[in-house]
């Protein structure tokens, strides 16, 4: 044993003797983690906040959130002499005067950027997989809270250097809050302390970004992780995984170790980036007036979608007596919105509702092995995706040199029709996928050699599937529809419950009714048993015409076949 | 609760697996294979390579530490490099960023590498237990809820009850109207409706350009020109006001066409128009939300807001032609004062910006 290890023995004795944490250590360093990439992103994401978290404490060190108005003379020199507010004066301080201050701005955008993208990806990852499912949902829901919070997150701060760019996605955000019905009008004078834009919206946006919200994020990053550790990791199908185990690396070391390697990895790759690539050139912009925009304004990538579903909205507005509903601006920014977020965060609940399965489930679902699950989640992206274009509508007027009126139009029936031909494109898709797991379990993978015999006849060489593979296949768990029952009882009488149930088991059917249910058993042994008669057969025909007599059985993956079956006429 | 009949499961109530099958599904689980060995598992010479692999990476690491401390004392904030594809660049953010975020990649990754090459690659297997607790541990520990809750009395003590509910539905109350004040407001101030409503600009008002705040005669306006402009009092009132507000509304545009392309406008008669000879003065500020608009095509007399393309025909009242946006942009009357300069007849006559719940009141 080294001296190091030593210590540490000795420092976790003189932990325990004041903590008494020992059988909680035990447990926790040799806790098992499953290892996949896709588990990944919710560390990234993970990673992304604490760099966040670093980074963001430097800038306040520099950045003064106030809107009044004072004379710069930094040494960002063509705006010299120009009349900007504080905020926008001291962020130029950090991109210009403060050395490495550039880069820690730039480190916090890039890693706002990452913390988006990775959540976004690691919730498509738990969704298709249907990590979501019993036990978990509560750990989906805040997630969605997480994701909802990160991109108000986001919002906020690219909001607060107070640049022309943020300056007018904030005139945008008051123009939101005056359609909201009723009380738009009072609210947007309560936030601005008066009209837009006033002095107090940045110091207060500010406590927001700096405190409120990450102090919310923090919480809740801090239970979900701690429910992942308490309900253990969800893994793949795979050899030896059961719903009753988890098979991968202990915490120490193998865990530790890459997971704490891959921080520093993800911190090291948004510094580079930090290094070489310029982001939110704040001094470009020039500071915020509000008589000035310049054209092709578009915001950071996650508020895309709904800037595209504000531009897509034909122009209702209801004019009833005195009063006015901008549904053009309510319903896209307010009602989808929310919309979206309240259907986001109430799936588990809908698709347990849905197919009645009230089981827990600790392996994944492979996306294919869930046909449905899988096309409802990417017609949704296909939906955003249409929003997001939307977005982008200007710039890609300008690119192809298109009307912009015409892609409007396009986009505005584009958004309603293309998601559903999504829905079931990859329905089919996934079900096929299903088949050809069905019949690689029958006659194994195509190995591509054709082979001919002494009769003329052509015929495909097929090998075996290999353990892995097969294990990752059969590992599928297969979902059963409720089975629709009648509407009456045996007297006849209605069931009072009979419609909710007749209407569950057809959204049952609707969701499991196409699956492709594996092969038994015994029909899998047959048709190994088949497959390796033919690969007997096939072995004696290459083995005869090159008149050899065959001396061992057939090997997984044998590479051997096609080498002897590529050149069979130079001997 | 009905649970799927999935089978060749036998499932309790709870919908926990008690069969001895180990996936709900009827089929054995794949078994487990076999560990193969790394070459540095078997080969001391990999193992020793692989150790001196992630050594060095630590150790670069820590160069690129020192390497970052001479960058920052050595390179001035000042120093502008070019280069190829990225463009110029502050060679200070450059050498900084790239010590640091290597020396971070370096650490991270030989610390995967040990991970990968080095510590022990054999899965192990650990037991999950199932989430829920026993049937006895939850009868007792509801047991002893209910026996708590029952000794409280507050099942019983329905007055206690009631009262203790009140008082802490009305709390947060204080909170929430706390929160008044988020717009302090003089006692003599006009309602929202009232300030949205209003602008700066009034009768005999100076029309200058933003900016340099010159005054403007008619014939500066080239005929499908189109000219920034603000009340001439706005640097005044900015001064005292020390915010944007004021400008945030009143900010106008002039555009110029031949009268007879002027297929209408939002008001003015024969003797009192509100153009003058084809110029026609509009709102800067889009009336979806609140963008000032800038795009103006002079062909077809159309102005485009560059945030979400609502479009307006200026020779035609500024009607809304496309786009989201549901009212017009309203049309400040504007004439020539005695010095020949143009000067606003009025404040608009509609409110500019975006539309609000009580827009019609004013």
């Amino acid at each position: 044993m080294s001296a190091v290890v030593k210590a540490g023995g000795a420092l976790a004795e003189y932990t325990d003797e004041r903590l008494g944490i020992a059988p909680f250590m035990k447990r926790s360093l040799n806790k098992v983690f499953p290892d996949h990439w896709s588990f990944m992103l919710g560390e990234i994401a993970l990673y992304s906040f604490i760099i966040l978290l670093l980074s963001g404490t430097y800038l306040t060190l520099w950045f003064k959130p106030s809107m009044t108005e004072i004379v710069y003379n930094g040494s960002y020199v063509p705006l010299d002499g120009v009349k900007m507010s504080e905020a926008y004066a001291s962020t130029l301080n950090i991109s210009f005067d403060v050395r490495g201050g550039l880069l820690m701005r730039q480190i916090h955008h890039w890693a706002a950027l990452f913390f988006l993208v990775a959540m976004t990806v690691h919730m498509l990852r738990v969704f298709f997989t249907g990590a979501f499912r019993k036990p978990r949902e509560l750990n989906w829901v805040m997630g969605a809270g997480l994701l909802t919070l990160g991109i108000l997150e986001g919002f906020a701060g690219y909001s607060l250097p107070d640049d022309l760019l943020s300056g007018t996605g904030l005139r945008i955000a008051e123009g939101i809050v005056l359609a909201i019905p009723i009380l738009g009008t009072w609210l947007s004078f309560l936030l601005f302390n008066g009209e837009f834009p006033g002095l107090d919206f940045i110091p207060r946006l500010y406590t927001v970004h700096v405190l409120l919200i990450p102090g919310i994020i923090l919480a809740l990053v801090t239970v979900h992780l701690m429910l992942v550790w308490h309900q253990k990791h969800t893994q793949y199908p795979g050899p030896g995984r059961t719903e009753k185990n988890v098979v991968g690396f202990p915490l120490l070391p193998v865990y530790m170790a890459k997971a704490g390697g891959f921080f520093f990895v993800v911190f090291g790759v948004t510094t580079l980036m930090a290094a070489i690539i310029t982001i939110n050139p704040i001094w470009a912009f020039g500071p915020y007036t509000p008589d000035q925009v310049s054209a092709g304004s578009q915001p950071d990538w996650y508020m895309g979608w709904l800037d595209g579903a504000v531009r897509i909205t034909p122009n209702w507005e209801w004019n009833i007596g005195n009063y006015s509903i901008s549904w053009n601006i309510f319903l896209p920014a307010v009602v989808l919105a929310g919309a979206i977020f309240t259907a986001l965060g109430a799936y588990p609940f809908i698709e347990r509702w849905a197919t009645g399965d009230n089981r827990e489930h600790h392996i994944l679902d492979r996306p294919r092995n869930a046909p449905t699950r899988t096309a409802l989640g990417v017609m949704a992206i296909g939906f955003y995706g249409m929003l997001w274009i939307s977005g982008g509508n200007d710039i890609i007027a300008t690119t192809f040199d298109l009307s912009i009126n015409t892609i409007t139009y396009v986009l505005r029936v584009a958004v309603f029709v293309v998601p559903p031909i999504i829905f079931i494109i990859t329905k089919r898709i996934c079900l096929s996928l299903q088949r050809r797991d069905h019949d690689k379990l029958l006659h194994g993978i195509e190995s591509g050699n054709i082979l001919r015999t002494p009769e003329g006849e052509f015929i495909e060489i097929h090998l075996p599937l290999g353990d892995k593979e097969k294990a990752k296949i059969l590992g599928k768990v297969d979902h059963v529809p409720i089975a629709l029952e009648s509407g009456v009882d045996e007297n006849g009488v209605a069931n009072p419950k009979g419609r909710t149930a007749r209407l569950r088991a057809k959204f049952s059917h609707w969701f499991y009714g196409d699956n492709v249910y594996l092969p038994t058993a015994a029909e899998i042994e047959a048709a190994e048993a088949h497959a390796a008669h033919d690969y007997h057969e096939q072995h004696a025909v290459i083995d005869d015409f090159r008149g050899l007599e065959i001396t061992s059985e057939p090997v997984l993956h044998s590479p051997a076949i096609g080498g002897h079956e590529s050149n069979p006429h130079q001997h | 609760m009905s649970d799927i009949a999935t089978p060749g499961t036998t499932a309790d109530e709870h919908g926990h697996d008690l069969g001895d099958l180990e996936l709900p599904n009827g089929r054995p689980a794949p078994a487990p294979l076999p560990h193969e060995p790394r070459r540095a598992d078997v080969d001391p010479k990999a193992a020793r390579r692989a150790e001196r692999q992630v050594s060095t990476m630590f150790i670069v690491a820590s160069l690129l530490v020192l390497a970052f401390l001479a960058a920052y004392i050595g390179i001035d904030k000042n120093v502008v490099i070019a280069l190829p594809v990225i463009g110029t660049m502050s060679a200070s953010n450059l050498a900084l960023g790239l010590t640091l975020g290597l020396a971070l990649f370096l650490i991270g990754a030989g610390a995967i590498h040990w991970a990968k090459k080095l510590m022990p690659d054999i899965e192990v297997v650990q037991e999950r237990h199932i989430l829920e607790s026993s049937p006895t541990d939850r009868e007792e520990a509801i047991s002893v809820f209910q026996a708590g809750a029952t000794e409280s009395g507050f099942g019983s003590r329905k007055i206690i009850r009631r009262s203790l509910i009140t008082s802490l539905v009305l709390l947060p109350l204080p909170l929430v109207i706390i929160l008044r004040d988020m717009w302090v407001t003089p006692s003599d101030s006009p309602s929202p409706n009232e300030l949205l409503s209003e602008t700066i600009w009034t009768e005999g008002e100076r029309i200058v350009t933003d900016g340099s705040y010159r005054p403007i005669r008619p014939e500066d306006i080239p005929v499908g020109g189109l000219v920034n402009v603000v009340p001439a009092s706005l640097e005044k009132v900015e001064e005292a006001e020390g915010t944007l507000n004021a400008r945030a509304k009143a900010a106008s545009i002039l555009v110029r066409m031949t009268p007879a392309e002027i297929r209408s406008q939002q008001g003015g008669s024969a003797e009192e128009p509100w153009d003058v000879q084809g110029i026609l003065a509009f709102s800067k500020i889009c009336t979806h939300v609140g963008c000032p608009i800038s795009l103006y095509q002079q062909r077809t007399h159309q102005l485009l807001c560059p945030c979400h393309q609502s479009t307006f025909d200026l020779a035609d009242s500024a009607k809304v032609v496309f786009g989201p946006a549901a009212r017009r942009m309203p049309q400040l009357p504007i004439t020539v004062d005695s010095e020949g300069y143009l000067v606003a007849r009025s404040d608009f006559q509609e409110h500019v910006g975006p539309s609000f719940w009580e827009q019609g009141a004013s």
